[in-house]
């Protein structure tokens, strides 16, 4: 038995939970109305009481970490809090009680607020042109590249490549082959950044695009961007930006000013709308002027003093979404961005790159550090001085739960051995910084006098490590009905 | 003002640990021709006047309190119990994310578990991811996986399969070899609508991956697929069947035990109101065979060191994060939060709860097509529906709701012009438990004044 028993477990024949509303019609059999093949005889949901799953949910909340739990430094994910007043504006019921299908005359705020979100991106990130249908980081690149495609097409070629940092995010590679790319990997450069001489002799004229992630995965801004750009467009490709880390560039550069072609923006990242336990996030896409027309449709546009969909567009690469992407989350980020400003915004990405060097600069004597250079909004460490010790970065972070601190995103990018990937985000304080490295420092001490404290951890979670072979060898990926159940 | 606690005071300190004199310092790696642009935006708000603006915002949009709506189309306005809500606004949930640390993330992994479970059981299918977006991805990566699985070319797809998921499975086979082909599955005579599986079943042949069809449809007909199921064994294609209500799947035999390979929809209603079409949830769910070329999350049981029941992401060799350009799927995140509102709401409404409101919506739209027959409409279909139906506008049903909701105030449907031009006289009535009687007066009596 786990502590919490499932939801099934719960369920007592003829239990109760809430009640469905009072009738408002008499009531019609579906045995007159559909063939009595075409209806169940059973349906083995749980049975439980309105107390007992409130119970059972409360309790399994709290196993949860969770950023109003405590410090959560997951690189990549800018774990940054999530302001409580877009909770309350997302629920606002003519934002949330509204239908996908009602004719735009009667949705007017809802696409006005498509529209100004759409037009305040624009201005952070210097693209003229943003869609916001795209539900996620992984639908924005899969967009990207095939308005990319879309746009080499319109010119008369076709381009069968795509170049992707082997630092890059896995979803790179695999939404080059979501699009029929062929996926050619860039090595890096010694000092973290892109290999110049390697770029030229891999573009060729089968190169779509270049995918890079600024700034790149391991903390860094491309000192050489300008040049990259250069390059791949005398190439006749075009420069999509993976914009995961723009919370270290907000008010600091704009993208587009550097010549980037495509870019999409993680509001649940950089724009504060809440991770929800893995989703749902919203995956801005913004792009030149060139790159405009083939955006996904429907759009929203303006006309004079009302919003409104554009007619479908011959050239837009078609919809992603069933409608206009996830707006509760839009609502999210709309809310953000209103109550921050240009100066809240440029204080949260000044405030998120000291942070990350204050944990680089107070870190490097107990951890190796890969590359020494000043880092942007997340620091990379090494665990390889403790690996020598017999402790892996895997232990590491199993000890940081011990110590109510959820562990950096580890073992990534993959071309640092034990990477410990570092992003504090603006939002934790000096304090809970000092702690933080009070406690990675504790940690690297104890790998020196006493390693099997680390092998053992976490000892002060709601359960130890877990058997993830067997898991993965035979599955057991829902409850299985006992007999007579 | 951006919730970021350091004073100047702890800045300056700190700058001096990291060895430099200003935040400028950190920023010198940007090409200096382009750096610390002005930001043209709108001056920052306090949380009251934010409120106030977004509040605004909401007052120009009809919410269902306003005008009675009969809107469906993949999204229905359900009953979701208060404490749905009241669970999903705990920090516990909504501010951690994936669970990549098992050990802190229990609570997490053993709703996942729960939520696949529950789809499980619904659906009568064997297993079931941890959601992707919405319905209509979550249909476009069914298609990805059954051209992988068979390495045939052909998607034949029902035309009665949601427009819009259709659109997005053509966005996403847009640059791969497939050739997908929308099929009559309604035919037309005179007014009448009636379900017609044999263009579909003349469609499958032996280069044919999969057959897609909906149930209910996107007319809202409940139409037995058996034929097209058998033409797809013959041939060797995977049935892949989209569910329109999922309320629905509380009342009608689960597409598993059709035939059904994979099985996808979407699953906002059970979790919130329609939020104008998203957040939603795609549900994913196959036969066990199909299990290591799934997209997305998957929670597995097992056990930890000592031996007690836990949980964790499984079968993560899948995914993009280690296989990279060989994933199944580029998908990262998903719709976590979406999928525990509906495993929260389905495990409160319980077993009887769910069939309840089904056979309530059921009859709240029986009732609804009643009263309309009586206003003079004429209900577009002999076929069997759950809860929802074509009514015939003769004048042409963009020109009718127009009238219905300016003359009428009412929400009356959609235009399914957007299925085929071939319906472009037909408007799609949807009713659920929600729908009241003075919403169905409201709804005759509007048809009757605009006839």
């Amino acid at each position: 038995m786990t502590d919490e028993p499932l939801i099934y477990d719960l369920s007592s024949p003829g239990r109760r939970g809430v009640r469905s509303p009072l009738p408002q019609f008499d009531p019609v059999d579906p045995g007159d109305v559909l063939p009595s093949s075409e209806l169940r005889t059973d349906l083995p949901l749980p049975e439980a009481s309105e107390i007992d799953v409130m119970r059972h949910f409360l309790r399994l909340s709290h196993k949860n970490h969770s950023v109003d739990t405590a410090m959560y430094p997951l690189g990549s994910c800018t774990m940054k809090y999530n302001p409580k007043v877009n909770e309350v504006t997302a629920r606002t019921p003519g934002l949330a009680d509204i239908h996908p299908y009602q004719p735009p005359e009667t949705a007017q705020g809802a696409l006005e607020l498509i529209y100004e979100l759409e037009a305040l991106l624009a201005s952070i990130t210097g693209f003229p042109a943003v869609s916001t249908q795209p539900a996620a980081g992984s639908q924005g690149e899969l967009c990207g590249l095939l308005s990319i495609l879309a746009w080499h097409e319109s010119r008369g070629e076709t381009r069968t490549q795509v170049l992707v940092p082997d630092s890059a995010h896995g979803t790179n590679p695999a939404t080059g082959t979501m699009s029929g790319l062929e996926v050619i990997s860039l090595p890096t450069a010694d000092d973290g950044g892109i290999d110049l001489q390697n770029l030229k002799e891999s573009l060729g004229s089968g190169v779509a695009a270049i995918m890079l992630t600024l700034p790149s995965t391991l903390g860094l801004f491309e000192r050489r961007i300008l040049e990259v750009v250069e390059l791949v467009h005398a190439a006749g490709a075009q420069v999509y930006c993976d914009g995961a880390n723009m919370n270290a560039m907000l008010g600091r550069v704009r993208p587009a000013d550097l010549g980037i072609d495509v870019m999409h923006l993680n509001l649940h990242k950089t724009f504060s709308t809440p991770h929800g336990g893995g989703g749902p996030g919203a995956g801005a896409l913004a792009v030149q002027a060139h790159l405009e027309p083939f955006l996904p449709e429907p759009r929203v546009v303006r006309n004079g003093g009302t919003f409104a969909l554009a007619e479908p567009s011959p050239t837009s690469i078609g919809r992603v979404h069933s409608h206009l992407g996830n707006f509760g989350n839009l609502v999210r980020a709309y809310t953000y961005i209103r109550s921050l400003g240009a100066e809240g915004l440029r204080e949260a990405a000044d405030d998120a790159v000291l942070n990350a060097n204050y944990l680089r600069a107070s870190l490097s004597d107990d951890y190796d550090l890969p590359y020494g250079r000043t880092c942007m909004h997340e620091v990379v460490l090494a665990g390889t001085r403790q690996r020598r010790l017999g402790v892996r970065t895997l232990d590491i972070a199993k000890r940081l739960i011990d110590y109510g601190i959820h562990p950096p995103t580890i073992y990534f990018p993959i071309i640092v051995d034990e990477a410990l990937m570092i992003e504090p985000t603006e939002t934790e304080s000096r304090e809970s910084l000092d702690n933080f490295i009070d406690v990675m420092r504790r940690i690297a001490r104890e790998a020196e006098s006493d390693p099997d404290k680390l092998h053992d951890a976490p000892v002060n979670a709601p359960v130890r490590r877990l058997d993830e072979v067997t898991a993965n060898r035979r599955p057991n990926v829902r409850r299985v009905q006992e007999s007579g159940d | 003002m951006s919730y970021a606690p350091n004073t100047d005071a702890d800045r300056a300190a700190m700058l001096r640990t990291v060895g430099v004199e200003s935040i400028d310092d950190l920023f010198v790696d940007i090409p200096v021709q382009h750096r610390d642009p002005a930001l043209d935006l709108p001056p920052a708000l306090p949380e009251t006047d934010v409120i106030r603006h977004l509040g605004q915002l909401g007052g120009l949009n009809a919410t269902s309190g306003d005008l009675p709506s009969f809107l469906g189309a993949g999204f229905y306005r359900h009953f979701v119990p208060a404490l749905v809500d009241q669970q999903l606004l705990r920090s516990e949930w909504y501010t951690a994310y994936t669970p990549y640390q098992p050990e802190m993330a229990q609570g997490t992994l053993q709703a996942m578990y729960e939520f696949q479970s529950l789809v499980c059981d619904l659906t009568g299918m064997d297993v079931s991811n941890a959601s992707l977006y919405d319905g209509a991805s979550a249909l476009a990566e069914a298609i990805l996986l059954c051209r992988g699985l068979t390495r045939r070319p052909r998607v034949v797809i029902a035309e009665t399969v949601h427009p819009a998921y259709r659109d997005v499975a053509a966005t996403y086979t847009s640059a791969l070899d497939v050739d997908l082909q929308v099929v009559p599955a309604a035919a037309r005579d005179g007014i009448s609508v009636q379900p017609d599986n044999e263009p579909l079943v003349e469609a499958i042949d032996d280069q044919t991956s999969c057959v897609v069809i909906q149930r209910p449809d996107f007319l809202g007909m409940v139409v037995d697929p058996d034929p097209v199921v058998q033409a797809a064994r013959r041939h060797g294609a995977r049935v892949v069947v989209v569910v329109g209500d999922p309320v629905s799947l509380g009342l009608l035999v689960p597409p598993g035990d059709l035939g059904a390979d994979i099985v996808v929809g979407e699953l906002r209603s059970l979790a919130g109101p329609p939020a104008y079409g998203g957040p939603g949830a795609g549900m994913f769910a196959v036969r066990s065979q199909l299990i290591r070329r799934v997209p997305g999350r998957i929670a597995g049981r097992t056990v930890d060191l000592d031996g007690k029941d836990a949980f964790v992401l499984t079968l993560q060799t899948r995914e993009q994060h280690i296989r990279r350009e060989r994933a199944t799927s580029n998908i990262t995140t998903n719709q976590a939060l979406v999928t525990l509102g509906a495993t929260i709401s389905l495990s409160a409404l319980g077993r009887r709860g769910l069939r309840e409101i089904a056979v309530q919506s059921l009859t709240a739209a029986h009732h609804a097509a009643e009263a309309l027959a009586g206003a003079g409409a004429v209900i577009a279909t002999d076929a069997p529906y759950f809860n929802e139906f074509p009514v015939h506008a003769p004048e042409g049903a963009a020109a009718r709701l127009d009238r219905l909701r300016r003359d009428g105030n009412v929400l009356a449907g959609v235009d399914l012009g957007c299925v085929s031009p071939r319906f472009d006289d037909l408007i799609l009535v949807a009713a659920t438990e929600l729908t009241t009687a003075r919403d169905v007066e409201a709804l005759a009596a509007a048809w009757a004044r605009t006839r």
